[in-house]
């Protein structure tokens, strides 16, 4: 009994889906030709699962202030804020965001993950309960797993069982936070987040936000779902990522609460890590910057999300509930998905396998992800491909259970 | 055991009983996680529908102290107890 052999159930489950083809969790590109293709074994590969919304990863004028930085800072900070100090770019970028917002407050962290797990496990102490969606991304779990308060699911997308979960608790002295996500990554449905917000109001909670998938993608200047319903003002924190719309790595909260800043000396996520490489936050307050510039991106990813979804829906393709730019494929079996994945990858189509425990209802799942730099070209070829498979391996695509329940 | 936590028992089982693919023996004594063949997402997704029957809510770090039916009964008719 070695210390690693609790997890030889999680190794035969590995090498199974591995042995199947190529391994889902080590596909290495040689080289990336544009943000929606790459070189995968010599052979080009359109990039559909890889969270680039707006495709900015290649924005020339994010290269040369990332250049620019790299330069004058150097490579890294090697150190974290509170013990080696923040650089120029760091509290600039907090600015910019908590401008972009229209909020006091903002702090920047080194992932998305962290942003997460520092901001939610910091904000509930024991005294208090935290309410999160069963459906909830790992790094929230994680957050509720390191905090000492109470934490309650509720259930996905159901503001009513929150209400009535809520109203369980409504003696209890504690404060009480609830977390939600804008968009979720497995299907790409949306949080009924008017809904929400007035349970919120009801219940006199705090409300928490993730709009990591809905940066740049929703809202009228893309802040997100609570600015696509209106309800912003009864969203009390705002996380975010830099990993998808702004094309890099970090993360980061805004919020309008007094004295928020007292986390940076009590989040030990944000404390006890080394801070963003100045190339990475100088890339990042540029690509921000035109997100802001440039609408006419969201509009142009929409229009390819609704093509996709659309295209994959008419050929009998069960997608998730919503129009968005992660449309999720869902197929019967965990072998089927498996070997699907494998012959799109072998077609030239990227996208993410997403299989259970990860997945909502255990449902096995084709992800994709769609950008504004996917050409209506490569759109259509990922529809045909989608076919093809589906007719060289006999699946019926119209007898495919449906990703939305 | 009170008579409280038996009735708890045997509602669980009962409402186990419909959720599992395939049918078992369910006593006080049964593993949640080692006999059910339950992973972690399910035996909270179960947990849900409990809370229901019994109108409590259990916090997951209480979910996580429990290993078998009858921890479960124990749990909720404490939570049940303060309410």
């Amino acid at each position: 009994m070695t210390i690693l052999a609790k997890y030889t159930k999680l190794r035969e489950h590995y090498h199974r889906i591995a042995g199947a083809g190529r391994d889902p969790f080590t596909v290495k590109f040689d080289a990336m030709l544009s943000p929606t293709e790459g070189m995968l074994n010599g052979r080009r590969t359109i990039l559909l699962g890889t969270n680039n919304y707006l495709g900015l990863t290649f924005d020339q004028s994010c290269i040369d202030k990332g250049v620019e930085a790299l330069k004058s800072f150097g490579t890294g900070t090697t150190g974290s804020r509170i013990a080696n100090g923040s650089y120029d770019g760091h509290a600039a970028l907090e600015q910019e965001l908590a401008k972009f917002y229209g909020r006091e407050n903002c702090m920047v962290f080194t992932t998305g993950y962290q942003a997460n797990l520092g901001i939610i496990s910091t904000l509930v102490g024991k005294d208090d309960l935290l309410f999160l969606d069963s459906d909830s991304h790992a790094s929230i779990y994680d957050a509720a797993k390191m905090t000492p308060a109470q934490v309650i699911r509720f259930r996905h997308n159901d503001p009513e069982d929150l209400n009535k979960r809520l109203r369980r608790v409504a003696d209890h002295p504690g404060n009480k936070l609830v977390v939600v996500e804008g968009i979720y990554s497995m299907l790409g449905d949306v949080a009924p987040l008017k809904e929400f917000a007035q349970v919120k109001r009801e219940n006199g909670v705090y409300l928490l936000v993730d709009e990591a998938h809905s940066m740049g993608v929703l809202g009228d200047t893309g802040r997100g779902l609570a600015q696509e319903v209106g309800v912003e003002d009864d969203v009390d924190f705002i996380v975010g990522t830099f990993s998808k719309s702004l094309g890099a790595v970090g993360g980061f909260c805004v919020s309008d609460l007094p004295d928020f800043d007292v986390l940076r000396v009590a989040c030990r996520p944000y404390m006890f890590t080394a801070s963003l490489p100045p190339s990475v936050i100088a890339t990042c307050l540029r690509s921000l910057e035109r997100m802001q510039e440039e609408p006419g991106l969201r509009t142009k990813l929409m229009a390819n999300s609704k093509r996709l979804y659309e295209g994959l829906r008419n050929k009998g393709f069960q997608v998730g509930p919503d129009v968005n730019p992660i449309v999720a494929v869902s197929l019967p079996s965990i072998e089927l998905a498996i070997t699907f994945w494998n012959r799109l990858l072998e077609e030239g189509l990227y996208l993410n396998l997403a299989l259970p425990p990860a997945t909502p209802n255990s449902q096995s799942l084709l992800r994709t992800s769609v950008s504004a730099a996917h050409t209506t070209k490569q759109i259509d070829t990922a529809i045909e491909l989608f076919g093809k498979v589906a007719r060289q391996l006999n699946v019926q695509p119209a007898l495919v259970q449906t990703a939305a329940e | 055991m009170t008579t409280d936590v038996n009735d708890i028992v045997e509602t669980i089982i009962a409402a186990l009983v419909k959720t599992l693919p395939t049918p078992v023996t369910v006593t006080t004594e049964t593993s949640i996680t080692r006999d059910l063949g339950l992973d972690s997402l399910a035996v909270m997704d179960f947990v849900m529908v409990l809370e229901d029957k019994f109108d409590v809510s259990i916090p997951m770090e209480r979910i996580a102290e429990v290993e078998t039916i009858g921890d479960l009964a124990r749990t909720i008719s404490e939570l049940r107890g303060h309410a």
